[in-house]
């Protein structure tokens, strides 16, 4: 932004203060990156309403705020699934009002039917999508198609593999190896899921949440767990990469935007998540950062040849839904906490 | 008159070290005597659970492996640093500022960027295969970075500056009659080293050993990055109850003993520190 126009911002800022107008300012926090650059000034422009965009890096740097706050000073969250659940729980989440969000009607009918919020009552998916096996065709020995083919690997890629660190996510690969719930709480099966990730570790490259997609291209890691819109960025870089879900199957994880209760512009806040369910609006998620958006009118409008280059793009609603939602698990956090640093401080 | 000035001079610093350090780090440490909530916030009983965790063989575990990968560092950098201090201080005068300046010059960039510069180094790809490989070394080299030894080898480039610094203050003030005496009395090199060098700077290379133990221990850049989290730090433990686990309650009694082994080794260096003026009194 041009530094004259910051400063008209200031003085726009400081004019309002007095009065009502900055109290209505709209306060949305995303994730870097996870929406158009432009996208509030663009909202703000088309409904005259002024917005502001605050980042967070995780869900737990958001959800540390927000419980810390009582759900005060932001408007709008996104979050996983998960942990808008918890904000319900908590009574932070406002229920929706379906009369102002008329574009809900864009979301595929799957959407509307989450087993973490049936009927949306306080959250809208945002984005959604599956965990799986990144991997190089040209570097493995064969095609992975199975957890076991992570945890155990082939002598050949031993020390080519990575898993994330992410404690659900981590988690995931051990219990679906073992054809489990991805919300399993039970103590001997966390210990036997620990045991096998400990000697999973012992044949990884590395643990990593973030570059895991460079290592495949730069070819220092040969097969890697990954979001699928995360294999994505890999496979726009080289053509040797591929997504495969593996056959005892995947989690569905979901990103969602939450109004929170003491929001003081609520009709604000459902007219922001409104526009943002716009099938032109919510269409630049697919096309720019290569996630699927649960939107059936932005999804049908995408270019053919981007579900081509990018076949994880095409996985349909239906087939989603045939993989289990990573849920709040309450009170097993801790285990799933306790459990993921046993693994990591393991030798 | 002259107290009340220098009361009044360090004002300033004190207030600041009071108001933006002490009572933030006071409240965040009160925080480990009461429990979690389920969902990260507080639960304001009291309780001395989370300290009795702090002792459970896991995470004590990682307490004291923390201790000795950062014990090794500071070994490590205790050597080398002194060696360079040495080596600069034997060069002519002239020449002495411009080689610690040349040694604290990695410190004016950023730590992050300097930690990444090592994966550049290490990686499988990495300069260092690149360059065996133009010598002529065939064949795989093992594994170099997400190792421990990755780790062990940041941590003491990062902080082996500090042992550099902290031991040329004292070698460079060393009386070199100090030394020539010792030699006119018939002691050999090795002899005026151990008896009258090293115990007279031994002061300046327990600050830096001590500094770079307790840099490293609490750590948990390097871990992640040069590790490629497969080794459990203490800070890197700390970071996670924080910012993860949302667990704050036992992030701030790992902190508090973190804390306290880092003040008892101040104390222990200080104590080293006083014995040595006392020594050189007596010289």
């Amino acid at each position: 932004m041009p530094p004259f126009r910051t400063l008209g911002a200031a003085a726009t800022l400081v004019l309002g203060l007095g009065g009502s107008a900055a109290a209505q300012t709209l306060v949305i926090s995303n994730w870097d990156g996870y929406m158009a650059p432009d996208a509030v000034a663009t909202f703000t422009a088309q409904t005259g309403i002024p917005a502001e965009l605050v980042l967070h890096a995780t869900n737990e740097e958001i959800m540390g705020k927000l419980i810390a706050s009582g759900g005060r000073g932001y408007d709008v969250v996104f979050v996983s699934s998960p942990f808008a659940e918890i904000l319900n729980t908590l009574g932070l989440a406002e229920p929706l009002d379906h009369a102002k969000i008329p574009n809900l009607a864009n979301l595929y009918p799957e959407a509307r039917a989450l087993e973490h919020d049936p009927g949306n009552v306080f959250s809208v998916p945002y984005a959604w999508g599956t965990t799986g096996l990144c991997y190089r065709a040209d570097l493995v020995p064969e095609a992975p198609d199975s957890w076991a083919d992570l945890l155990s690997p082939d002598e050949a890629l031993r020390g080519r593999t990575t898993m994330l660190a992410t404690d659900r996510w981590l988690l995931a690969a051990g219990l679906l190896a073992r054809g489990w719930s991805v919300n399993e709480t039970d103590p001997d099966k966390l210990a036997q899921v620990r045991d096998d990730l400990i000697a999973a570790k012992r044949t990884l490259l590395a643990y990593d949440d973030t570059t895991f997609y460079a290592k495949l291209v730069s070819g220092e890691a040969a097969l890697v767990q990954a979001w699928d819109g995360w294999c994505n960025y890999a496979i726009a870089e080289s053509d040797a990469v591929r997504y495969v879900i593996p056959k005892e199957g995947s989690d569905l994880w979901v990103d969602t935007m939450v109004i929170l209760k003491q929001s003081a512009n609520k009709e604000a806040a459902h007219a922001f998540v409104n526009w943002m369910l716009d099938a032109d609006n919510h269409r630049w998620a697919a096309e720019n950062i290569l996630y699927k958006v649960p939107n059936a009118p932005a999804m049908a409008a995408l270019d053919a040849e981007l579900i081509e280059a990018f076949p994880n793009m095409g996985i349909t609603p239906a087939e989603l839904l045939s993989y289990e939602q990573l849920r709040d698990v309450g009170e097993a956090q801790r285990a799933y906490s306790r459990t993921v640093t046993e693994i990591m401080a393991a030798q | 008159m002259r107290d009340r000035g220098s009361a009044f001079l360090m004002a300033p610093a004190l207030a600041w070290l009071a108001g933006l350090m002490v009572v933030p780090c006071a409240l965040v440490l009160a925080l480990a005597f009461f429990r979690r909530g389920l969902y990260g916030g507080i639960d304001w009983t009291f309780t001395l659970e989370n300290l009795a965790l702090v002792f459970d063989p896991l995470y004590g575990g990682i307490l004291l492996n923390s201790a000795r990968i950062a014990g090794l560092v500071a070994l490590i950098a205790a050597v080398a640093g002194y060696a360079a201090a040495f080596a600069i201080v034997s060069r002519p005068r002239h020449w002495q500022p411009v080689l610690l300046f040349l040694a604290v010059l990695p410190f004016w960039s950023n730590y992050l960027i300097r930690t990444y510069a090592w994966i550049v180094l290490l990686n499988r790809e990495g300069l260092i295969v690149q360059a065996a490989r133009w010598l002529g070394r065939d064949g795989a080299l093992p594994q170099m970075l997400y190792t421990e030894g990755a780790v062990i080898a940041g941590l003491v480039y990062a902080y082996l500056p500090f042992v550099i610094l902290a031991c040329y203050a004292p070698l460079s003030r060393l009386p070199r009659d100090l030394a020539e005496a010792s030699r006119d009395l018939g002691g050999s090199g090795f002899t005026t080293f151990r008896r009258i060098t090293l115990p007279l700077t031994l002061p300046g290379l327990a600050v830096g050993a001590v500094f770079v133990f307790v840099l490293s221990v609490g750590n948990f850049v390097t871990p992640a990055l040069l590790g490629g989290g497969q080794f459990q730090m203490v800070g890197t433990l700390v970071y996670a109850q924080f910012l993860t686990a949302g667990d704050w309650p036992f992030g701030a009694a790992l902190a508090m003993v973190l804390m306290a082994v880092m003040m008892l080794l101040l104390v222990a260096q200080t104590w080293v520190a006083e014995r040595g003026t006392g020594g050189r009194r007596d010289a």
